[in-house]
Order: C-alpha cells, then sequence, then structure tokens
C-alpha cells in the first residue's frame, strides 16, 4: 500500500515563542481510517494545519502521495480534503454557490460541479436547503455541508478535524456510516476527534500527540491490548451486608453501587462467584468508562479531561 | 492540466465575486449612482452653470469624465477591500488557500471583481451623465485603457489594504483619510492649471491627477499632463502593487499562522 501522508520531523513555532509542534513523525497509508487523538492544544488543528498549507511549519517535511509540500505544493493539495473544526464557509452564499465554486478551485468543470454539488447534498440531507444561505443551516447542518464542501472535488485523503463536535448522538452515528462508506470506497481518511468512542469505533490506526509530541503510534487493537485494567461498576439488590471482593482493588460507592478493577490476568467470573456465595444479586453491569479514554489519560497525564470536553460540547 | 485547473479557478473566483455586488447591488450600485446624480445636479448644473467654461468646455462636460473615474476608483477599491476582508474574517478565504490555486489566480480573480464592479458603476454614472450633457468621445481607446488600467491599480490597492486589515475600521480607514482627499484633489472639478506653480507640482504627486486627465483626454481630447507619463505612472503603480499583493499572499501575511 502507498503512503497517503509522510510527516517527519515537523516542528511549528508560534510568534511569540509557542511550540505547538515538537518535531512529530507520522505516517498513513493509503485506504487507511487514522485517528489523531490529543487533549486541547496538544496540536492536532496545527499539524493538520500545516498538512494543508493553513499554517506555515517551522522545520520538517510533509509529503502526500508523494508530493512534497515545499516543492509541489499544488500537487499535494490536489489530492486533499478538508472538514476544519471552524465554520469557515460564506454565510451569506446559498449552499449550492459554495459547493459549485469549491470544486471551481480545484479545476472542476460547472457542469460537473451541479452534478456533485447534488449527489453529496442529497447524501447528506441537505438538498432542500439547497438555495438557502449558509447561516440559515443549524449547527449539524453546517458540519455536513462542510463535509460535502471538502468531496466536491474527490479527494483521495480527507481529514476531518473534530468533525462531530456538537452534533447530536443520531447524526453522529449517521456520519460515521458516511464516512466508513467513503472510506470502503477508498478514501483515506484522518480524523481528529476527543470523543474517543469515535476513535474507537471508525479508525484502524491511531497516534496520540500531547504537547507537540507523538506519544503512541500503533493500530487500534495493539493501542487497546495496552489497557491493563478495566473497571467494572456493578448494580447490586440492597442488601444488608457490604459486599467483600477477595483479590481484587473494588469501591462500594453506595449500598447499591460497587467498582470493581480487573486486571487482564483476572476473570470477572471470580466476582461473580465472591457475590453470589455473599448471597448479594448483580442486577447490572457496565464499563466505568471507554476503554481507549482510560488509555489515553494514562498516555497523556491528568491534563487531558476529556469528560469535561465532551460535557461543554454537547452543553 | 493545470493552466486549464487554473482557468477554471480563476473564472470561478470572478463569477463569486461577480455574483456578489450582484447580489447586494442595493449597496454597491445604486448609492454610486445617486451620489453622482448628486454631483451632476449640485456641481453641474447649479453651481456649473455659473462657473462657465473650464478648459474650454462647458463645466458639466468638464467633470463628466472626472465623476466617471471617481466612481470607478472608489468602487473598484472598495469591492475588493470588503469583499476580500470579508473572506478573511469569516475564514472562507481558507477555502482558497487549501484548494491548489496558485496565488497568482487569487490575486486576478480578486481584482477582476474589483475592475468589474468599478466598469460595471463606470457605466451606470455614463449613463446617468447622459440626461445631463451630451458626451463626445476623442479616442475611445485611451478611454479603455485607462479605465482598465485604473480600475486594476484601485482593485489592487484594496486587496492589500484587506490583506493588512484586522478589523472592519482598517478598510475604511484609507478610502476615508487617504482616497477621498487624493481624488478630490486629484482634478476631478477643475484643472490644475488654475493652480498656483507651487500646488500644481504637489499636485504632480498624486497619481489620480494621471488617471483623471488620461479618462478626460478620451472624452474631450484635453489634459493636464502627458498620456505617456499618465500610462507610465499607471504601468508603475500596477506593477508595484501587484508584486506587493504576491509577496503578501505568498508569505500567508493576514491569512497564514
Amino acid at each position: 500500500m502507498q503512503n497517503a501522508l509522510v510527516i517527519s520531523g515537523l516542528k511549528k513555532v508560534y510568534k511569540g515563542g509557542f511550540q505547538a509542534l515538537k518535531g512529530i513523525d507520522l505516517t498513513v497509508k493509503e485506504g487507511d481510517f487514522f485517528a489523531l487523538l490529543g487533549p486541547n492544544g496538544a496540536g492536532k488543528s496545527t499539524t493538520i494545519g500545516v498538512i494543508t498549507s493553513l499554517v506555515n511549519k517551522t522545520a520538517g517535511k510533509v509529503s502526500v502521495f508523494g508530493h512534497d509540500i515545499d516543492h509541489e505544493l499544488e500537487d499535494a493539495k490536489s489530492y486533499l480534503g478538508l472538514v476544519p473544526q471552524e465554520f469557515n464557509f460564506n454565510q451569506f452564499e446559498p449552499l449550492l454557490k459554495i459547493l459549485v465554486n469549491q470544486a471551481g478551485y480545484y479545476g472542476v468543470e460547472r457542469s460537473i460541479a451541479h452534478q456533485r454539488a447534488e449527489k453529496y447534498l442529497k447524501q447528506l440531507d441537505l438538498w432542500d436547503k439547497r438555495n438557502d444561505a449558509g447561516r440559515m443551516l443549524s449547527g449539524g447542518m453546517k458540519r455536513r455541508l462542510m463535509i460535502a464542501r471538502a468531496l466536491m472535488h474527490e479527494p483521495k485523503i480527507l481529514i476531518l478535524d473534530e468533525p462531530t463536535a456538537g452534533v447530536d448522538i443520531e447524526l453522529r452515528r449517521s456520519m460515521w456510516e458516511f464516512l466508513r462508506e467513503l472510506n470502503n470506497q477508498g478514501v483515506t481518511i484522518i480524523l481528529t476527534t476527543h470523543y474517543l468512542e469515535e476513535a474507537e469505533m471508525l479508525c484502524r490506526n491511531i497516534a496520540i500527540i500531547d504537547s507537540g509530541v507523538i506519544v503512541e503510534n500503533t493500530d487500534m487493537k495493539s493501542l487497546l491490548a495496552k489497557l491493563d485494567v478495566e473497571t467494572i461498576v456493578l448494580d447490586l439488590k440492597p442488601c444488608s451486608s457490604e459486599p467483600v471482593i477477595e483479590g481484587f482493588c473494588y469501591r462500594v460507592i453506595d449500598d447499591h453501587t460497587v467498582e470493581v478493577d480487573v486486571k487482564k490476568s483476572q476473570r470477572i467470573n471470580d466476582v461473580f462467584i465472591q457475590l453470589t456465595d455473599q448471597n448479594i444479586d448483580v442486577l447490572s453491569m457496565r464499563n466505568k468508562s471507554n476503554r481507549l479514554e482510560e488509555l489515553f489519560v494514562s498516555l497523556v497525564g491528568s491534563g487531558a479531561d476529556l469528560t469535561n470536553d465532551q460535557n461543554e460540547d454537547e452543553g | 492540466m493545470s493552466s486549464a485547473r487554473n482557468m477554471i479557478a480563476l473564472k470561478s473566483i470572478l463569477h463569486k465575486e461577480v455574483h456578489r455586488f450582484m447580489r447586494i447591488w442595493v449597496q454597491t450600485l445604486v448609492p454610486p449612482a445617486i451620489t453622482i446624480s448628486l454631483y451632476f445636479v449640485i456641481f453641474g448644473e447649479l453651481i456649473g452653470s455659473r462657473i462657465g467654461q473650464m478648459g474650454g468646455f462647458d463645466y458639466m462636460s468638464f467633470i463628466v469624465p472626472g465623476l466617471i473615474m471617481m466612481s470607478v476608483i472608489t468602487n473598484s477599491y472598495s469591492n475588493v477591500a470588503s469583499s476580500f476582508f470579508s473572506a478573511k474574517w469569516q475564514r472562507n478565504v481558507e477555502e482558497m488557500l487549501v484548494a491548489p490555486v496558485p496565488n497568482w489566480v487569487i490575486v486576478a480573480g480578486y481584482v477582476g471583481g474589483g475592475m468589474s464592479r468599478g466598469i460595471l458603476v463606470g457605466c451606470i454614472v455614463t449613463l446617468i451623465s447622459l440626461l445631463f450633457t451630451d458626451i463626445q468621445i476623442h479616442n475611445v481607446w485611451v478611454i479603455i485603457v485607462t479605465v482598465a488600467l485604473t480600475s486594476a491599480t484601485f482593485a489592487l490597492g484594496g486587496l492589500i489594504n484587506a490583506i493588512f486589515a484586522g478589523s472592519f475600521d482598517d478598510i475604511s480607514i484609507i478610502p476615508t483619510f487617504i482616497l477621498t482627499p487624493l481624488t478630490y484633489l486629484g482634478g476631478v472639478f477643475y484643472s490644475i492649471t488654475l493652480l498656483p506653480d507651487f500646488w500644481q507640482g504637489v499636485s504632480h504627486a498624486n497619481p489620480i491627477v494621471y488617471m483623471v486627465n488620461a479618462f478626460r483626454y478620451g472624452f474631450l481630447g484635453i489634459s493636464d499632463v502627458s498620456l505617456t507619463v499618465a500610462f507610465s505612472v499607471l504601468g508603475a503603480f500596477i506593477v508595484t502593487l501587484y508584486v506587493i499583493a504576491m509577496t503578501l499572499i505568498t508569505k500567508g501575511i493576514g491569512l497564514r499562522s
């Protein structure tokens, strides 16, 4: 498989001296569904900005399908489609014009651009809004519009910077389905997100960036395999005696809830056996948090409060 | 392949720009028509009839080319300044920056849009002037070349203003404090030969004097400056402003982090 994107020794120092990227190396294969994860301010958007030439790099190399952005920038750009984090379309233009003009910037003839605009607006459920100005759309519609816009020149790499931030769960899942289908058609997808469930559901490979440094770069299965402990929350039938679970680290939250840390080497069955021996009924069980989230926090430290991020976006 | 792609990109930017000012025609085309009509009524009909002749022509005929040129200048400039700054402010300029559009195509597209509005408003003002006076044409080619070069010059100026601008106030400062005074002192309403020698010399440092006089020559066959000098000044301004605009966009000043 050809390399779709190769980044080596990428550094970025902003005016004022803030070093956003401290020499990152990254390779994304053609056809991959790749996640770039990191807490706020880790350098995800800066990395994407450099790849798409919206941010001037300080040092390092970036090549897109073998085209170095220093020497063959226009060729490199022609492979890329970008869905940025912020809404950046003309709020006063009708959707159809936004899409057709965008296709024109990539050299797509207007007649073909109109056909593609119809195709993507229909696929993303925006066709009825085609003559409305961008500002009239809801937040979720605006996100879908930016995806349609990024696809107008049929890029080989689609880069999405937090594409589902602030989008309701139903719409988020339909967007996942759409992205999966695109990936199945051969489009390489690079996704930044702080919804770790999103990365786990969609992506095959993952890089975690923190403070401008790649702290992990591997495939999703290997990454999850590194997770040594999972915390299980058990809902118990209220009883007079407090549960005792030997050989496990556990916390009694209240008279009907207990959290149990289960190591890879341990069996959940042993927890149930001990509780059954004490005549304690387990009504239900669930993972305390997303598995990837636990791993993520352990990799990037206490600065990565993802739960708070999610709550803010959904609020 | 890439030249065909560039041509489509250029047409797209031009289409977008022309569509923009046509969509908001009440803001872009009507005000200059009303303003210039007032100039014709006040300076041409009411005051002009008492002034008599200027440069061998009645005052109304004398000021028509200058007023047309004034409209071309202000509209070419403000179209690009407001459109490009708005694209920066809404960040939709990124649509072009991430696409394989060479910088010269971006500059040409916006300048072409500014020229289109400047020339269209110039045509509207010319039609309005026909309600007040007859227009004679001495040399149509001088008119066409002068209006094209002048609108390109000020469209480039508007682009540079928008690149540097950090707020909407910044795109009104130059037109208010520099462009308007230079236009009023640029021989629109008078022949600079009426001025004392010192102020005539000062007027020669005003580039708008050359544009207005070259344009007036195209209509009336009279000019306070030589055509060769006028076109040389215009050419020098276009080359200088184009180099500045290209350098700024290439470096990403105000556009890239």
